[in-house]
C-alpha cells in the first residue's frame, strides 16, 4: 500500500516538474517573442495560481473528492483568472492611457509659459497643428534625437511669432517634464498590476473551501467572454456605419450632397495649386452609378437565364448523380476570385468582343462594358442558380405531385406549378446574386455617362480602388470621396438584402 | 347504330386530339430539359474557357530562358593580389567578366551602339549569378567556365515565340540584328528553356524575368496566419454563445440581423473601414499584413459564425440532454461533447471562408497593400503585398513578360484554393457523420 501511494508520489512530483519545466519554456518563448516583461511576470502568476489552487483544493479534499463542491481544477482556475485578468486589464488600460495623459500634463498651460519664456509673440496663439509639432520635438529631445527647430530656420506651422532660442531652451525643459512622466507611468504600469496580482492572488485564495463554486464561477467568465466575442460584429457595424459615415459628412461638407448624388460629370483630379484651372474637380457620381448598373444589368441578363434554367434542369430533370458532379463544377466560378474575373474580362474577353465588333463594323472600346458584364455575369451564375435551386425545392411536394397527378407533364408542373409557387424566391436569389455583382473591379476607368453596353463605362468599385491607391493627402475631396462611394455601395447592398428578404418573406406561400 | 357510332367517333377525334397535344406537350418539356442542360453546358463551358485561358496565358512563366556564357574567370580580373578575400571578390568587376564574354561570342559586333545592344542579351542578374558561383567555389578563379545566365526579358519572349518574327522591325521590340544572334545562340546551342526558380524565391521586381511572387506568398501567408487566430477563435466564441447560451432577447436578436448583414456587405466596404480605424485612427503602418489580416478578420468573421452554427445546430440535442442529464454544466456540455463533434463542421466552414479570404484583393488595396516591395516580409509589421494583389499589379503592368506572369500567379493562386477547398471537402468526408 505505502509503496503505491509512494509511486502516485512520484508520479505527481514528475508531473509537476514537467509542468514547471514546460511552463518556463513557454514564458522564456513569450520574452523572446517581444511581449512586455510585465505580462510575462502575470501569465506565470496565474500559471502558478493555477497549480496552487488546485493544490489547495486537493488539500482541502484530503482524499475524499466528493466533498468538494467543484473539482480542483475548477479552483485552479478560479485562481489564474482572478490573478491574470483584473490585473491584464489595468495594464492595458493604463498602457493605452499614458501616451494622453503624458501629452496632457506635458503641454498644460504650453501658451502662457511660451509668452512668458518669450518664446512666442506677446499676442500671438499656438494653433493645434504647431501644438502637435510642439509636442513631436518634446518627444524627438526626450529620446536624444535632434530636433527639426535647430536645423530648420524657419518652420511653416510654427508660423513667424516665434522666438527659436527661447523655444528650444522650453523644448528641453518640457521634455524633462516629459521624461519624468513617462518614468512615472512606466513605473504604474509596472506596479499597479504586480500589485493588483498579489491582491488578488491573496484575496481569492482565502476564498477557495470544500463547498465553494468555483466551477459556477470560472463558468461565468467563460461566457463573458463568449458575450464579448458576440459582440464584436456589433462593433464592426458600428465601426462601418460611424467611420464611413463620418468621412462621408465630411466629404459633403466639401462637396454638396445633391451635387455628388446628382451631377453628370466625374473627374476627381484636385489641383495641386488653388488656383489652377478646374482646381475643385468635378464629384458628379451619377456617371458611376450608371456605369454600375449597366454592367450589373448585363451581368444579370447572362446570369439570370443561365442561372435559372440550369436550376431547373438539376432540380427536376437531372439524375442524381448529374447533379451531384455538376453542381459543385458550377460552384467553383463562385470560388473563383474576382481578380482572376478581372484578368479574364481585360486579356480575353474584351479584346475578343472588340475584335468581333471589328468584324462586324461596330466601334467597340477596348474594356467595354459589355465584357465586363458578361464577365461578372458567369461569376455569379452559381449564385442565381443555386438560389433558385433552394426556392424550387422549397415548395412542397404535395403540390408537385397534385399536378402531375392531374396529368400535367414535369415540364408543365415546372413552369405552371413550381415556377409561380417559387417566385418570391427566386426574385430574392436574383436581387442577391445583383448585391455581388455590383463590386465589380473588371471596368475601365473613364467615367462616361452612357447606356451604350460596347462603350467603356466606369463603376463605383474601380474608382474607390483608383482614389485610394495612388497618393492621397488624407483630408482631400477627393480621397474623401472614396468614402462617399463606399457608403453610397454599402447602403445599395444593404438595401438589395433587406428588399430580396422581405420579398421572401411577404410573398412566400405559407402552405400549412 | 349511327348512335353507338357517333359518341365511338368522336372520342376516335378527341383521343386524336389528345395526342397531338400531347406530342406538342412533350416537345415543349424537350425544348425546356434542352434549355436546361444548354444552360449547365455554357456555365461549364465558360468555366472550362477560364481555366484554359489562364493555363494557356501561364504555363510558359514556369519556363525561363538562359543563355550559356562561355565566362574567362580570369585572376588578373577578379583577384589580382590573389587575396581570395570575400570582401575584394564582392568587388570585382563581374558584370565586365560577362560583357567579355559577349563580346567573345560575337566578335564581328564592334559598334558602341551595338554593343549596348548586345550585352543587352542578358539579364541584369547573369553578373550576380557568375559572382555567386565565383564566392561559392573561388577555386574556380583562373579557369574558363561555361555559365548558363538567365537571358533578357526581350530574349526569353522572343524564345518563347510570343515576339511574331514576322512582323516588320520597326513593331517589334526586338531587331532584326538580336534575332539573328539569338538564331545563332541557338545553333550553337548556346540558348535553352529552363525551369524558372525565380517565380517562386523571387518577390516583385521591375524586370520580368527576375519578378516573383514568393514575397507575395509570404504576405498572403501572414495575413492568413493573422486571420486565423483572430477570427477562427472570436467566430467560434460568438456561434457557440448564439447558439447554445443567449437567452431570446432584443440584444440576441441584434447580433443575429447584424452578421447577416455583414456577411452581405461589399469586401471594399471593409477595406473602408480598416483605413480608417486601423490606419488613420489607431496608426498602425499602412501596407502591414498586420492590417491586412485584421482588415480580412473582419471580413470573414460572419462566414466563420456562421458555418460554425450550422455546424452546432447538426449536433443532436439528445447529446446535450444526455450530458446534462448527467450532471454536466452547460459549459461542460459544450465543451466536451458538441464542441468536439462540431469540430469537423467548424473546420469545413472555416477552411473555405479562409480560402475566400486568400483570393480577396479590394480591401488589400485600400490599406495599401498595392505599394511595391522588393524584400521578402520578415513578418505580419513589415511592408508586404499578397497574392491577390500581385496579380493586379502585374495585370496594370504594359510589358509583354508580365501578362504570363499575372496568369502564373493566378494559377499559383488557384492552387492554393484548389487546396484549401480539397482539404475542406477531405475532412467533410472523412469526418462526416448522419445522427
Amino acid at each position: 500500500m505505502s509503496t503505491l501511494a509512494g509511486k502516485a508520489q512520484l508520479a505527481t512530483s514528475t508531473g509537476a516538474a514537467i509542468t514547471v519545466f514546460v511552463l518556463l519554456l513557454a514564458l522564456a518563448a513569450m520574452v523572446w517573442a517581444g511581449v512586455p516583461l510585465v505580462l510575462v511576470v502575470l501569465a506565470g502568476l496565474g500559471a502558478s495560481g493555477f497549480v496552487v489552487g488546485r493544490a489547495r483544493a486537493q488539500a482541502l479534499a484530503d482524499g475524499r473528492p466528493r466533498v468538494l463542491h467543484s473539482l480542483p481544477h475548477f479552483h485552479g482556475w478560479y485562481l489564474a483568472l482572478m490573478v491574470f485578468l483584473p490585473a491584464f486589464f489595468v495594464w492595458v488600460a493604463l498602457s493605452i492611457a499614458q501616451d494622453p495623459v503624458t501629452r496632457t500634463l506635458v503641454l498644460n498651460g504650453l501658451e502662457e509659459r511660451l509668452h512668458g519664456a518669450g518664446a512666442l509673440a506677446p499676442s500671438a496663439t499656438f494653433s493645434p497643428q504647431a501644438t502637435n509639432f510642439y509636442y513631436d520635438e518634446v518627444q524627438r529631445a526626450a529620446h536624444g534625437e535632434s530636433l527639426v527647430v535647430e536645423r530648420v530656420e524657419r518652420v511653416g506651422v510654427l508660423g513667424d511669432a516665434v522666438d527659436r532660442g527661447p523655444l528650444i531652451r522650453q523644448i528641453r525643459e518640457d521634455a524633462g517634464r516629459y521624461e519624468r512622466l513617462w518614468f512615472i507611468g512606466d513605473g504604474l504600469r509596472l506596479v499597479l498590476p504586480l500589485a493588483l496580482a498579489g491582491f488578488a492572488f491573496s484575496f481569492a485564495a482565502r476564498r477557495l473551501a470544500t463547498d465553494f463554486r468555483a466551477r459556477n464561477r470560472v463558468e461565468q467568465w467563460v461566457v463573458y467572454a463568449l458575450i464579448a466575442a458576440a459582440t464584436i460584429s456589433i462593433l464592426t457595424t458600428l465601426g462601418i456605419v460611424f467611420a464611413v459615415l463620418f468621412e462621408t459628412l465630411r466629404f459633403f461638407g466639401k462637396v454638396p450632397a445633391t451635387e455628388f448624388l446628382f451631377g453628370l460629370q466625374w473627374s476627381p483630379q484636385t489641383a495641386l495649386r488653388a488656383d489652377q484651372v478646374a482646381a475643385s474637380g468635378a464629384f458628379g457620381a451619377v456617371p458611376l452609378f450608371v456605369g454600375t448598373i449597366l454592367i450589373s444589368l448585363i451581368a444579370m441578363l447572362v446570369a439570370g437565364p443561365i442561372g435559372l434554367f440550369s436550376a431547373i434542369f438539376l432540380s427536376e430533370f437531372a439524375s442524381s448523380r448529374f447533379r451531384s458532379w455538376a453542381k459543385p463544377l458550377m460552384e467553383i466560378l463562385a470560388g473563383v476570385p474576382t481578380i482572376v474575373y478581372g484578368f479574364f474580362a481585360a486579356f480575353t474577353v474584351a479584346p475578343f468582343i472588340r475584335d468581333l465588333g471589328d468584324l462586324v463594323g461596330l466601334d467597340v472600346a477596348a474594356k467595354s462594358a459589355l465584357a465586363a458584364g458578361v464577365v461578372m455575369g458567369t461569376m455569379i451564375i452559381p449564385f442565381v442558380s443555386s438560389l433558385a435551386d433552394d426556392a424550387i425545392s422549397a415548395v412542397p411536394r404535395s403540390l408537385r405531385n397534385a399536378s402531375l397527378g392531374l396529368g400535367a407533364t414535369r415540364g408543365e408542373t415546372m413552369t405552371q406549378v413550381l415556377l409561380p409557387a417559387a417566385l418570391p424566391g427566386v426574385i430574392a436569389g436574383f436581387l442577391l446574386a445583383v448585391s455581388r455583382a455590383i463590386v465589380v473591379m473588371a471596368a475601365g476607368l473613364a467615367a462616361n455617362l452612357t447606356v451604350n453596353p460596347l462603350q467603356a463605362v466606369t463603376t463605383v468599385t474601380v474608382q474607390i480602388v483608383t482614389l485610394l491607391t495612388g497618393d492621397q493627402e488624407f483630408d482631400s475631396a477627393k480621397t474623401l470621396s472614396a468614402f462617399a462611394l463606399g457608403f453610397v455601395l454599402f447602403v445599395a447592398t444593404l438595401l438589395l438584402n433587406v428588399l430580396a428578404l422581405y420579398i421572401m418573406q411577404k410573398y412566400r406561400e405559407k402552405y400549412d | 347504330m349511327t348512335d353507338a357510332t357517333t359518341p365511338e367517333g368522336r372520342r376516335r377525334v378527341s383521343v386524336q386530339g389528345v395526342d397531338l397535344g400531347l406530342a406538342r406537350r412533350y416537345a415543349k418539356e424537350r425544348r425546356l430539359k434542352w434549355l436546361g442542360i444548354a444552360a449547365i453546358a455554357v456555365a461549364l463551358g465558360l468555366l472550362a474557357l477560364l481555366i484554359a485561358d489562364v493555363v494557356l496565358k501561364g504555363y510558359t512563366a514556369f519556363w525561363t530562358t538562359e543563355v550559356r556564357l562561355t565566362v574567362d574567370l580570369a585572376e588578373a580580373e577578379l583577384d589580382p593580389d590573389g587575396t581570395r578575400l570575400r570582401a575584394d571578390l564582392e568587388d570585382a568587376n563581374f558584370r565586365g567578366l560577362v560583357n567579355d564574354a559577349l563580346y567573345a561570342m560575337f566578335p564581328a559586333v564592334e559598334d558602341r551602339l551595338e554593343r549596348r545592344r548586345l550585352r543587352g542579351l542578358v539579364s541584369g542578374q547573369a553578373a550576380r549569378d557568375v559572382q555567386r558561383m565565383v564566392l561559392n567555389d573561388p577555386s574556380l578563379i583562373g579557369t574558363t567556365r561555361d555559365v548558363w545566365v538567365l537571358a533578357d526579358t526581350d530574349i526569353d519572349q522572343l524564345w518563347k515565340g510570343n515576339i511574331d518574327r514576322d512582323l516588320p522591325e520597326n513593331r517589334r521590340r526586338v531587331n532584326d540584328q538580336v534575332v539573328g544572334w539569338v538564331d545563332q545562340l541557338a545553333a550553337e546551342d548556346r540558348i535553352r528553356s529552363a525551369f524558372a526558380w525565380n517565380l517562386f524565391t523571387n518577390a516583385d521586381s521591375r524586370d520580368p524575368q527576375l519578378a516573383g511572387v514568393w514575397g507575395a506568398i509570404v504576405g498572403s501567408f501572414w495575413i492568413i496566419v493573422v486571420t486565423t487566430a483572430l477570427a477562427v477563435p472570436i467566430g467560434v466564441a460568438s456561434a457557440v454563445y448564439l447558439e447554445e447560451f443567449a437567452p431570446k432577447t432584443r440584444w440576441t436578436d441584434l447580433i443575429e440581423v447584424n452578421i447577416n448583414n455583414l456577411a452581405a456587405v461589399p469586401s471594399i466596404v471593409f477595406g473602408l473601414l480598416g483605413l480608417a480605424v486601423f490606419i488613420n485612427t489607431m496608426g498602425l503602418p499602412r501596407s502591414a499584413p498586420i492590417v491586412g489580416g485584421l482588415t480580412i478578420t473582419l471580413m470573414t468573421l460572419p462566414t466563420v459564425v456562421v458555418a460554425t452554427r450550422a455546424a452546432l445546430r447538426a449536433v443532436p440535442p439528445s447529446i446535450r440532454w444526455g450530458a446534462l442529464g448527467v450532471g454536466a454544466s452547460r459549459v461542460q456540455v459544450v465543451s466536451h461533447h458538441v464542441l468536439p463533434l462540431a469540430l469537423p463542421g467548424i473546420l469545413t466552414g472555416t477552411i473555405i471562408g479562409l480560402a475566400q479570404a486568400l483570393g480577396e484583393t479590394a480591401p488589400l488595396l485600400m490599406i495599401g497593400m498595392i505599394a511595391f516591395v522588393v524584400d521578402i516580409p520578415d513578418g505580419p509589421m513589415s511592408a508586404s503585398t499578397a497574392l491577390p494583389v500581385q496579380v493586379y499589379l502585374w495585370a496594370s503592368s504594359p510589358e509583354r513578360g508580365f501578362t504570363e506572369k499575372t496568369a502564373a500567379a493566378i494559377l499559383i493562386l488557384l492552387g492554393f484554393l484548389i487546396v484549401m477547398n480539397a482539404l475542406a471537402i477531405y475532412l467533410r468526408r472523412r469526418f462526416e457523420r448522419n445522427w
